[in-house]
């Protein structure tokens, strides 16, 4: 475990959330006994808001080190990012354009310690 | 079903490897993936677990990747709405992404009809099985690789194909730029609120653009269709 993360305890208190998080954002329009209907500008929000999620937390993870930008160009995360957007602009999908930046990224860091 | 097993496995495959290279280690990954089910907010939440973030910005932000299972149970709620509820919701609990697409392409047309409920409760079933496998295959073999290859990052590049899966459209692209930049611009902020002020700007950027669309719509219409 890194310095910064929290006891096991606390950690596994928060997984169980996530667990409820999961349930209850299943469950939101399955669990009352009416049939409800979402209005419009409410479901564009809801559309919108996973991608927004996920991005602001990708983001930071291959743009950042140490809280600063990266400043040059030889940086494992950053080249290995950019082949994963390379080869997803070529074929579409999750599975390859991963394995293709991790081919890019093992290599260069275990090698060459980037 | 069937056709998706492998995507499903392999996808599964990775997000064990991406909790337990994190640094959850075995049994608190094992219990993650038992518990939360949802690969998309498990690898949004591992980030903001390693960094020590608050724990309720990091069930925030999970709850916002997980907004698109809300709009899904309005549509599940049509098939399975005569379900007795504590079946219905421990059902719900199981439906993933992959469910709704496999059940719509199996049931065209509107409303309830028989057979539907065990319909999606054997893809339930299906999907939980292979991905709670290979899950938990992920887990234990990259148990093995030591923390220092950096093997995280598969988890970094997982979500970055899912977020080019979802550019599906214009508002989509403003909402993924503006995301981005908040989130970096606003990373100094404490307790990881660049995460929430990120997601609060791109939604709003949405709606005000959709307004804005329309409004430019109502004014100037454009060639009849």
């Amino acid at each position: 475990m890194s310095e910064a993360m929290p006891g096991w305890a606390w950690t596994a208190l928060t997984i169980l959330g996530l667990g409820a998080v999961t349930a209850i954002s299943r469950n939101v329009f399955l669990w009352s006994r009416r049939e409800l209907r979402i209005p419009e500008p409410l479901q564009r929000a809801l559309q919108v808001a996973p991608l927004a999620a996920i991005v602001a937390i990708t983001a930071p993870e291959i743009f950042l080190s140490h809280g600063h930008l990266i400043a040059t160009w030889r940086d494992a995360r950053l080249l290995s990012a950019l082949v994963a957007t390379a080869v997803y602009a070529w074929r579409p999908g999750v599975l390859g354009p991963l394995l293709a930046g991790l081919s890019v990224y093992l290599p260069l860091r275990l090698a060459w310690g980037w | 079903m069937l056709a998706f097993g492998p995507g499903l496995a392999a996808w599964g495959l990775v997000t064990g490897v991406a909790m337990t290279q994190s640094g959850l280690g075995v049994g608190l990954s094992l219990l993650m993936t038992f518990t939360a089910y949802a690969g998309s907010a498990q690898l949004a939440s591992l980030p903001l677990i390693a960094s020590g973030a608050p724990i309720w910005v990091i069930w925030a932000s999970a709850f916002c990747v997980n907004l698109r299972f809300v709009i899904f149970s309005s549509q599940w709620r049509v098939h399975l709405g005569h379900v007795p509820r504590g079946r219905r919701v421990l059902l719900g609990y199981l439906l993933a992404d992959l469910n709704l697409l496999v059940f719509k392409k199996q049931w065209q047309g509107e409303g309830h009809q028989v057979g539907q409920a065990r319909y999606a409760a054997g893809g339930a079933a299906a999907v939980w099985i292979i991905w709670q496998a290979t899950s938990v295959a992920g887990i234990l073999l990259s148990s093995l690789v030591p923390l220092e290859w950096g093997l995280g990052f598969a988890g970094t590049l997982s979500m970055l194909g899912i977020a080019y899966s979802l550019l599906n459209e214009r508002t989509a692209w403003v909402a993924a730029i503006v995301s981005a930049a908040a989130a970096v611009a606003a990373f100094s902020l404490p307790l990881k609120l660049n995460i929430l002020v990120a997601i609060a700007a791109a939604v709003a950027a949405t709606l005000v653009m959709t307004q804005a669309g329309k409004t430019l719509q109502a004014v100037r219409p454009g060639p009849p269709r």
